[in-house]
């Protein structure tokens, strides 16, 4: 059957890496179809799908109170769909519960430590929950604090360690069980760019060590650092997909910046621009440049000819990706303010 | 370090061992927090001796004649009253494990679904057996004596231990469906004051009225006192040391599965 296929665990892997690593088959580590959940008369999933392949990362993106969360908690078996089915590794989140939650870990906002024990006791609970017996619980909990650099804490109360250490123990936590499929539920919110990057470096080596990684987050420049493909929802329903690349493409492609020497003449590079691309350019944030959409880079020897032939002299003109956030603004119509 | 590849499948299900097991590791838990957590410890202390000095300093000389003979009659009671009040922790905790994510924790890991209950509950076995070492020890240098054989004076202790790990789910139970600590404070304090106070607990009852008489005859809180009494001062134990066990059970029978479906429902 696919799925002992899926969830081998090759112990020679384990032995180097402390990880499992996955068979290389095809089939999904996580796998979602129509997922619907409803919170008195909020539709929290309105029909979600989502597939991740073993040992690959999904972003999902989406503004506050777009479901992120929900799908999390149905994937951990800690919420009930109303309809839809989910599996982890081929088993189902509501008939097979027991099992899914011996293949994946959950970090994020709504799972966490306990702040009265001191890091190592946290680290060593869950590994005694897990089963690990107490002297491997303790050889366990400190090889973690090492990896995640909580070591000179790991005797003090959680509720004493700072955001991106208490995020950290978190993510430590959620590692304990060597879970195959690990979900980051918002990692980064609330973090200091410092202890972000530290997150950041820390998913990577999971999924270097083979971990199947789902993330929600708000951040799009997260989502670009971490993951391969991205799914983007909003009000429950996913509203695109596709690689970070493809999403950039799929929305605009491209964005053209023109800085006029002179701010005066803004109005007037905005009025060239919307004659020549036929797309609404967009004012900067400090107002001095602007910014709008080109489909087709063959139009930016005509634009350069028709400011010049104005007499608009120019500080700057260049063309770059679309970043993602743009991609969210075109596809949400609401500025992504995290 | 010989690499040997195997398959390895998740197990199917859970034996009752393994969640005694995760039971154990969750009360070693709340055993832990009591234990590194000094203001708790303080305030698990304090709370007898407050209950002990103002009662038997307050009501003493006008309900007895004098404080010692107050002391005799009303320790037993103050035991179950503390016992009792301590309970509402219970509640408390489990709100604050909800709202802060640690339940949610536990329910991601594969471990028997009743296992962080059933610790929690355990756990605060431990305070509840700190609180009636210091009633004792503290009535005792205000000058309570055991006037029955340390055999029987056992047995009440463990009357009332029995009693609260009972009210321990009614406890549970408030604090899983309130939603924020100060609401279960709240609620529970509604609940909890008529039924320790509306006992014979700090008073004798034949000058209360005739309404109050009843709820007093049938509150449980009275015949756990009574057979409090009887066991460590002496007097006849079996009928109110049978009732009150009747209505301990009756009441974790009620409540605990109550409980724990509140539990499995918490989303």
């Amino acid at each position: 059957m696919a799925l002992t296929a899926l969830c081998k665990r090759t112990d020679s892997a384990t032995v180097h890496h402390g990880y499992m690593r996955y068979d290389a088959n095809s089939a999904l580590a996580v796998e979602a179809t129509g997922l619907i959940k409803q919170f008195g008369k909020t539709k929290a999933l309105d029909g979600v799908d989502l597939a991740v392949p073993p040992g690959r990362v999904l972003g999902l993106l989406g503004p506050n109170g777009a479901g992120k969360t929900t799908a999390v908690r149905i994937l951990a078996t800690l919420l009930r769909p109303d309809a839809g089915q989910a599996r982890v590794c081929g088993y189902d989140v509501l008939r097979d519960a027991h099992q899914v939650r011996q293949l994946v870990g959950l970090t994020g906002q709504y799972a966490s430590v306990d702040e009265g024990l001191s890091g190592t006791n946290n680290l060593v609970m869950i590994g005694r929950l897990l089963g690990i017996p107490r002297t491997q619980a303790k050889v366990r909990a400190a090889e973690l604090l090492e990896r995640f650099d909580l070591t000179d804490a790991a005797g003090r109360p959680a509720k004493t360690y700072s955001g991106g250490m208490r995020r950290r123990l978190d993510l430590a936590a959620s590692l304990v069980g060597r879970p195959r499929v690990l979900y980051l539920d918002e990692p980064t919110t609330g973090l200091d760019p410092r202890s972000r990057t530290d997150v950041w470096l820390m998913v990577r080596e999971l999924v270097t060590d083979g971990v199947t990684v789902l993330l929600t987050t708000q951040y799009l420049e997260e989502a670009d650092q971490l993951a391969n493909d991205i799914v983007v929802i909003d009000h429950g329903k996913v509203i695109a997909t596709g690689t970070p690349d493809e999403l950039k493409a799929k929305t605009g492609g491209q964005v053209l910046e023109v800085a006029p020497a002179d701010p005066a003449r803004m109005p007037d590079v905005a009025a060239a621009l919307a004659e020549l691309t036929r797309a609404a350019p967009s004012v900067s944030e400090h107002g001095d440049r602007l910014t709008v959409q080109v489909a087709d880079a063959t139009l930016l020897p005509g634009i350069v000819r028709e400011l010049d032939s104005r007499g608009i002299e120019l500080a700057e003109f260049a063309l770059r990706k679309a970043s993602l956030d743009e991609v969210f603004f075109t596809l949400t119509g609401t500025r992504n303010q995290p | 370090m010989t690499a040997i590849a195997t398959v390895q499948t998740p197990a199917k299900r859970l034996s009752l061992l393994t969640g005694l097991s995760n039971t154990f590791t969750l009360t070693w838990r709340s055993v832990l927090k009591i234990r590194t957590n000094s203001e708790d410890l303080l305030g698990l202390s304090l709370q007898p001796i407050m209950f002990l000095v103002l009662f038997t300093y307050i009501f003493g000389g006008a309900i007895a004649g004098s404080t010692h003979k107050y002391l005799q009659s009303a320790l037993p009671g103050i035991l179950v009253m503390t016992v009792i009040f301590g309970t509402l922790g219970t509640g408390l905790m489990l709100n604050n494990d909800i709202s802060t994510g640690v339940f949610d924790r536990f329910r991601s890991l594969p471990i028997a679904r009743w296992a962080p209950l059933a610790g929690a509950v355990l756990g605060d076995m431990v305070r509840y057996v700190i609180m009636v070492g210091v009633t004792l020890g503290f009535g005792m240098i205000l000058g309570f004596r055991i006037e029955n054989n340390p055999l029987a004076a056992a047995a009440g202790c463990l009357l009332v231990l029995a009693f609260a790990l009972a009210m321990c789910w009614v406890s549970a139970l408030l604090g899983m469906v309130i939603k924020t600590a100060q609401g279960v404070q709240t609620f529970s304090f509604l609940a909890y004051f008529p039924l320790v106070f509306g006992s014979n607990i700090l008073s004798p009852t034949q000058t209360m009225p005739g309404w109050l008489q009843a709820f007093v005859k049938v509150n449980p809180m009275t015949s756990l006192t009574d057979a409090s009494r009887a066991l460590l001062i002496g007097g006849p134990v079996a009928s109110s040391a049978w009732k009150a066990l009747a209505w301990g059970a009756g009441i974790a029978i009620v409540f605990a599965p109550l409980a724990v479906r509140a539990y499995r429902r918490k989303t």
